[in-house]
């Protein structure tokens, strides 16, 4: 081995020159068998599915441009990418609200932030479809909470489970409060990046705490505001679990509320509509691609990795 | 102000003076708030029918019905459920952490042709949604003859690009010295990263746990395409069948989703700064 010694004074980035042999390969191949078979294969599969139409029991036949032409004549798909818009927009607007539950988190020596972190991160950790569950019963037309406040205010409440405008509101409520939690941990991130010194400068300037906020927390925070409303964006355009288990698949009102995801499995697996199911799958890759490619562009400008 | 300038500590306790108590309140309202559908559901699961449906609501059960918990076990495959999904759930992170720890491993410290190419093709998966490989996916479980068991629900999710991710990043971190002593011992790759590398992981591999529990325990539409039958789906899926056209046991049905909820909170509550660390990186998922 003093070659190698010898060598590295010469070549100061020694790398480690030594035969790997089949190593990589038995290090990577378990994982890559399984990523070829669920997620390599299925890229393609879809592709070709998208020209093809399927028959009731089993077999495929092309179709050439078909499915995508039905995608462009379906009126339930503008109908979803509008439900998904609104949903999104609503989740959108827990941001402000996560900014300062964020920055109040955050600060330095708050006596019970281990407590407060339980009661604002226990929706985050929480299964879906059983908080759907007990949100289906706040919104409760005859018994709910929500219509009971409602009419203690002279209101009488909606049926927000059941009624086609009323129950997308309400399911974007509850993934509002649903995406509070990890908004305000990313959030909690970039606030624990802005420097104390700031605070110091702005403090002997004569800022107060509401000053401060809005001259040093807000400014410095923008990237991870921006990073979060795409992650917030791309999220919301998966919705599913909330709906599906808010309404139930024999919803009435389900046709005028679903999501673009919705829709896809409504298709793929209940109407057995695979082909045309894989072209709905390509558009929502295209929308989210969309948000992906946004993100990269706007990144370079405001993201700094430390 | 002029009392924070004016004192003789050069530095103030805190970068904001802001009123405690004004952050107290705001906090705690937040907070309860934010938790308040899990008390408003403990408080259903305990009480009977016609309290959970009474108007003016009730806020308190007249007497606990601790008999709704024990009925969620008679009237659901709910204990079947429950197995299924600690079995997958533990199939997938056993998978997960081995997998990922070994591929991460090969593509932050091993040099092969083609390397950069098949990295770069495996972090494309995570920019797909995956909506992409369900049908496919449900044709792959098919042809194995897989629907309807543990391994089918529990095999796309063994496999994950993000983890390898997180893997590699780490392994990237961690000082080759470590492993050129033990060359020098004459270990081959794969004794340096059981004996040396692996057990030296701890948070990475934590971060990849909890997310991966996180996802498999709550997760609703693959289980839902995947299985069919009562008996062999998770509980999310179960969850979903237990509402009723018609008639729903309300409170069963409270205790039924509580329980559900219960395993992933303890978790929670008792490695909660890991918890909170892992879900920091889910936000780079993406």
């Amino acid at each position: 081995m003093s070659h190698e010694t010898a060598g590295a004074a010469v070549a100061p980035p020694r790398r480690r020159r030594r035969a790997e042999g089949w190593w990589p390969l038995v290090f990577l191949g378990p994982l890559m068998i399984g990523i070829v078979v669920f997620y390599f294969w299925p890229i393609l599969a879809t592709v070709i599915n998208s020209f093809s139409t399927f028959g009731p029991f089993g077999g495929r036949s092309f179709n050439g441009l078909a499915n995508y032409a039905e995608l462009l004549t379906d009126s339930f798909i503008p109908r979803a990418i509008l439900n998904t818009l609104i949903y999104t927009l609503i989740v959108l607007c827990g941001i402000p609200l996560a900014v300062c539950f964020a920055s109040l988190l955050n600060q330095k020596g708050l006596r019970f932030a281990r407590f407060y972190q339980v009661l604002f991160f226990l929706p985050a950790v929480s299964m879906p479809v059983a908080v759907a569950l007990v949100w289906r019963m706040i919104f409760n037309k005859e018994f709910g909470l929500v219509n009971w406040l409602l009419s203690a205010v002279g209101i009488e409440g909606p049926y927000w489970v059941t009624a086609p405008w009323w129950s997308l509101l309400a399911v974007s409520i509850v993934g509002l409060w649903a995406s509070l939690p990890l908004a305000i941990i990313i959030l909690g991130a970039g606030l624990r990046g802005i420097p104390a010194e700031l605070y110091e400068a702005a403090q002997l300037d004569g800022a107060g705490p509401v000053r401060q906020f809005f001259s040093v927390t807000v400014p410095l925070l923008t990237p991870s505001i921006f990073f979060l409303s795409i992650i917030t964006a791309i999220n919301g355009f998966q919705l599913f679990d909330l709906l599906f288990a808010m309404m139930g698949q024999a919803n009435p009102a389900m046709a005028d509320t679903q999501s673009l995801v919705y829709l896809f499995y409504s298709e793929a697996f209940r109407q057995n509509n695979q082909g045309y199911a894989s072209v709905i799958a390509l558009l929502i890759l295209a929308i989210i691609g969309l948000f992906t490619l946004l993100q990269f562009r706007l990144q370079r400008r405001w993201v700094h990795y430390e | 102000m002029s009392e924070q300038t004016t004192r003789p500590t050069p530095r103030p306790v805190t970068p904001r003076s802001r009123p405690r108590w004004a952050t107290h309140v705001v906090l705690l309202i937040g907070g309860i708030l934010m938790v308040f559908p899990f008390l408003w559901q403990i408080n259903m699961s305990l009480s009977t029918q016609a309290e959970v449906t009474s108007v003016p609501p009730s806020w308190f059960p007249a007497k606990p019905q601790w008999s709704n918990y024990s009925a969620v076990f008679e009237q659901v495959p709910f204990f079947r459920q429950f197995l299924n999904t600690a079995l997958v759930t533990i199939a997938r992170v056993i998978g997960q952490l081995l997998l990922c720890a070994l591929a991460g491993y090969a593509f932050a410290r091993m040099r092969f042709p083609g390397k950069n190419i098949l990295f770069a093709l495996v972090l494309s998966i995570l920019m797909v949604p995956y909506q992409i490989y369900l049908i496919p996916q449900y044709g792959v479980i098919q042809n194995l003859g897989l629907l309807n068991t543990i391994a089918g629900i529990a095999a796309p999710g063994v496999f994950s690009a993000f983890g390898t991710f997180l893997m590699r990043q780490h392994f990237l971190s961690m000082p080759a010295s470590l492993e050129e002593a033990a060359r020098l011992d004459g270990a081959n790759p794969w004794q340096t990263f059981w004996r040396i590398m692996f057990p030296l992981s701890g948070p990475a591999l934590s971060a990849v746990a909890i997310l991966t529990a996180l996802a498999s325990w709550n997760d609703l539409m693959w289980p839902l395409i995947a299985a069919t039958y009562e008996e062999k789906t998770t509980l999310a899926v179960g969850l979903t069948s237990m509402q009723g056209q018609f008639t729903t046991d309300y409170p069963v049905m409270m205790a039924a989703s509580f329980l559900a909820m219960l395993p992933l909170m303890i978790l929670f509550i008792v490695l909660q700064r890991r918890v909170v660390e892992g879900l920091a990186h889910s936000g780079m998922k993406g």
